[in-house]
C-alpha cells in the first residue's frame, strides 16, 4: 500500500488516460459507461487518498522516470490542487452516474462508447493541470482537456451546440495559445519551465520586462479559458446546448480548473519578485469581477432558457471567485476557494436537477414548466434546495463562502462597502431568478406538464447526493475551508 | 539593437497579428481556421527562434573529443508536441465544420445566425 500511496500523483492522470482507449474499445455503451464511472470512481479515491495525505503531510511531490527535478517533469500535489481535484473526480462521477439514464437520449447508443472515451480524456486532461508542476506540460493538459470538451460539447442532439463548439474551440484555442506565447517568454529569459524553478530565476533576471508581457499573455489567455467577465461569450452557448450531464461536468470543472492555473501563476510563480505584480493583478482583475457578477446575474434574471440562465449565473459566480482573488489577502482568497468549491457543488446540483427535468419536458424553457413540481416533486425540490445554496441561505454551502467573501471585503478598507453592496445586490437577483423557476414549477399550470413523469431513480439519486453535499458542507465546512485557508497561506508565501 | 538581428521576431510578430485578424474578421468559418492555424505557427516561430544558437549544428553526440556549438534542442521537442495539438485543433475545427454544413448547409456565420433566429 505504501509503495502505491508514492504513486498516486502519476496514477491520478494515469486511470482515466489509460481507461479512455479500453472504453472505446468495449463496443457495448452499458461496458463502456460501467468502465467510464469505474475509472472515474477510481480517480475520485485517488483524489481522496491524495487529500487526506495533505493534510498530514502538507504537500507531495513525484518525479517523473525518478529524473530530478529541473530536468525532468515533477508532480506536486499541495492543498490548492487537492481542493480541485476533489471537485474534478467528484463532479465527474457524479455526472457518469446519472449520464446513465439521461445520454441515452441525447446520443446515439453506437456513438456512446466514443463519447465515454471522450469523457475520460477531458477528465485526465483536467487532473494532469492540478497535479503538474511544469508549465509546458500545464499546457499540454489543458488541450488534451479542451479538446476532449468541444468533443462532448459538440455531442448534444441540437445542431445549434456546432455553432457554440466551434466559438468554444476558437476562443479556447486563441487562450491556449496565448498561455504558451507567455510560457515561451519565460523560457526566454530564464531557461526552466518548472513552477517552483521560474520563481527562483524570475529574481535573477536583469531585464524584466518580457517577463511582465509573460505575464499579460499568460493572464489574458487563461482569462479567456476561465470565461472571466468579457471573455466569457463562449459559454453560456456551450453550456446551453451540450448534452444535460457534459453540463454537470464542465459547469464544475473546467473554467475552475482555468482559474487554478490562473492563480497558481499570479500568486506563486509572478508575485514572490515582480515589482508591484498584485497591485496590477488587483487593479486588472476587480473591476472585470464586479462587472462579471452584476451582468451575468442580471442577463440570468430575464433569461428563459433554464439552462442559458444557469450559464449566466455561472458568468457571475465567477465573478465571486475573481472579486475574492483580487483582495490578494489571505482572507480573500480562502473565501476565493471556498466559493469555487461550493459553487461547483450548487451548480452541479442545479444542472443534474434540469437533467432530471429534460427526461419529461422536451424544452427546458420557463413556460414549459408550469406546475410540473406536483408531478416531479423531488426533481424540484432538489432544485430548490440547490438554489438555495446558490442564493447563500445560511445552513447551505453557498453561504459558508458568500459569508468569508463578504467579511473579507470588509476588511479591504473603505472600497470594501461597495463591494459588499455588489455582492448583495447580485444574491438578489439570484433570489429573482431562482424564484422564478420555482414560481412557475409549484403555482402553475400548462398543459405539458399534465403528462410529466418522475425521473428515473438512478438520476434522481446524484442529484439529491449533490444536494445534501450542500447542506453537508454548509452546516460542516471543515475539510474545505482546511484546505481553501492553507492553500491561501501557501498562495501569498506565508507559513501557516 | 539592429533591426535585422530581431527580424525573426518581427515574422513572429507580423504573422500572429495576420492570424488574428483573420480569426477576428473573417465570417467563413474555414477562413476562420486557416487563421487560428497562422496564428499557432506564429508562435511556434517564436519557440525555434528562442532555441537557435549562431553557428550551432543539431545536439548529436559526437565520439570525437572537441567543444561543439549546439543549438537548444528543448524548444524544438516542446514545438513538435505544439504542432501535434495544432493539428488536433485543425482536424477537430474542420470536422465541426463539415457538421454545420451538413446541419445549416452553409458556412458564414452571418447565415448560420439568421437561420438560428428564425
Amino acid at each position: 500500500m505504501t509503495a502505491l500511496q508514492a504513486h498516486l500523483p502519476a496514477l491520478q492522470v494515469v486511470v482515466p488516460m489509460l481507461s479512455a482507449p479500453l472504453a472505446m474499445l468495449l463496443r457495448e455503451h452499458r461496458l463502456s459507461w460501467a468502465l467510464a464511472t469505474a475509472a472515474s470512481l477510481c480517480a475520485f479515491a485517488i483524489a481522496i487518498s491524495l487529500t487526506l495525505s495533505v493534510i498530514d503531510t502538507g504537500g507531495m511531490r513525484y518525479l517523473m522516470g525518478s529524473w530530478p527535478a529541473p530536468f525532468g517533469i515533477e508532480l506536486g500535489v499541495d492543498a490548492m490542487s487537492a481542493l480541485l481535484l476533489l471537485i474534478v473526480t467528484g463532479a465527474s462521477s457524479l455526472a457518469l452516474i446519472a449520464g446513465a439514464s439521461s445520454l441515452d437520449r441525447e446520443i446515439e447508443v453506437e456513438r456512446q462508447p466514443l463519447f465515454y472515451a471522450a469523457w475520460l480524456l477531458a477528465l485526465a486532461g483536467l487532473c494532469g493541470i492540478l497535479v503538474t508542476a511544469d508549465a509546458f506540460n500545464i499546457f499540454v493538459f489543458m488541450e488534451i482537456s479542451a479538446l476532449a470538451s468541444y468533443v462532448l460539447v459538440a455531442g448534444g442532439p441540437d445542431r445549434r451546440a456546432l455553432p457554440a463548439v466551434f466559438k468554444y474551440l476558437v476562443m479556447g484555442t486563441i487562450g491556449a495559445t496565448f498561455y504558451l506565447i507567455g510560457v515561451g517568454l519565460i523560457y526566454l529569459m530564464t531557461g526552466t519551465l518548472n513552477l517552483d524553478d521560474i520563481v527562483y530565476r524570475i529574481g535573477e533576471v536583469a531585464e524584466v520586462k518580457p517577463i511582465l508581457i509573460a505575464a499579460g499573455f499568460i493572464s489574458v489567455g487563461l482569462a479567456l479559458k476561465a470565461a472571466i467577465f468579457p471573455l466569457h461569450v463562449w459559454l453560456p452557448n456551450a453550456y446551453t446546448f451540450a448534452p444535460h450531464v457534459v453540463t454537470v461536468f464542465l459547469a464544475a470543472c473546467s473554467t475552475k480548473v482555468a482559474l487554478y492555473v490562473l492563480l497558481r501563476f499570479n500568486f506563486v510563480v509572478f508575485k514572490p519578485y515582480l515589482e508591484d505584480h498584485d497591485l496590477k493583478f488587483a487593479i486588472f482583475l476587480l473591476p472585470l469581477s464586479l462587472l462579471a457578477i452584476l451582468v451575468g446575474s442580471a442577463v440570468a434574471m430575464f433569461e428563459s432558457n433554464l439552462k442559458r440562465m444557469l450559464a449566466w449565473s455561472s458568468v457571475a459566480q465567477i465573478g465571486y471567485i475573481t472579486l475574492g482573488a483580487s483582495l490578494v489577502s489571505v482572507a480573500g482568497l480562502t473565501a476565493s476557494l471556498l466559493h469555487i468549491f461550493n459553487h461547483a457543488l450548487a451548480k452541479s446540483a442545479l444542472f443534474l436537477a434540469l437533467a432530471c427535468l429534460a427526461i419529461s419536458v422536451s424544452k427546458l424553457r420557463i413556460e414549459n414548466i408550469g406546475g410540473i413540481a406536483k408531478r416531479m416533486p423531488w426533481t424540484m425540490a432538489a432544485f430548490l434546495l440547490a438554489g438555495l445554496s446558490l442564493i447563500g441561505v445560511p445552513g447551505t454551502a453557498g453561504f459558508v463562502s458568500k459569508w468569508y467573501l463578504i467579511t473579507a471585503t470588509f476588511d479591504s478598507g473603505p472600497l470594501g462597502i461597495l463591494l459588499v453592496a455588489v455582492i448583495v445586490v447580485s444574491s438578489l437577483m439570484a433570489v429573482v431568478y431562482i424564484w422564478r423557476v420555482v414560481e412557475c414549477a409549484y403555482f402553475r399550470e400548462t398543459d405539458e406538464a399534465q403528462s410529466a413523469r418522475e425521473a428515473p431513480l438512478m438520476l434522481l439519486l446524484p442529484t439529491w447526493a449533490a444536494v445534501l453535499l450542500n447542506f453537508y458542507f454548509g452546516l460542516f465546512p471543515g475539510v474545505p475551508l482546511e484546505l481553501s485557508s492553507s492553500a491561501a497561506t501557501l498562495l501569498l508565501g506565508q507559513t501557516p | 539593437m539592429n533591426f535585422l538581428g530581431i527580424y525573426y521576431y518581427w515574422v513572429f510578430a507580423i504573422l500572429l497579428m495576420v492570424g488574428f485578424y483573420a480569426v477576428i474578421a473573417k465570417l467563413n468559418l474555414i477562413k476562420k481556421l486557416i487563421g487560428l492555424s497562422l496564428f499557432q505557427a506564429a508562435v511556434f516561430l517564436l519557440y525555434i527562434t528562442v532555441g537557435k544558437v549562431e553557428g550551432g549544428t543539431a545536439p548529436i553526440f559526437a565520439s570525437a573529443a572537441g567543444e561543439r556549438l549546439f543549438s537548444n534542442p528543448l524548444p524544438q521537442v516542446l514545438i513538435l508536441t505544439a504542432i501535434v495539438v495544432g493539428i488536433s485543433t485543425t482536424a477537430l475545427g474542420l470536422g465541426i465544420i463539415v457538421r454545420i454544413k451538413e446541419e445549416y448547409g452553409t458556412i458564414e456565420e452571418q447565415e448560420i445566425q439568421e437561420i438560428d433566429r428564425q
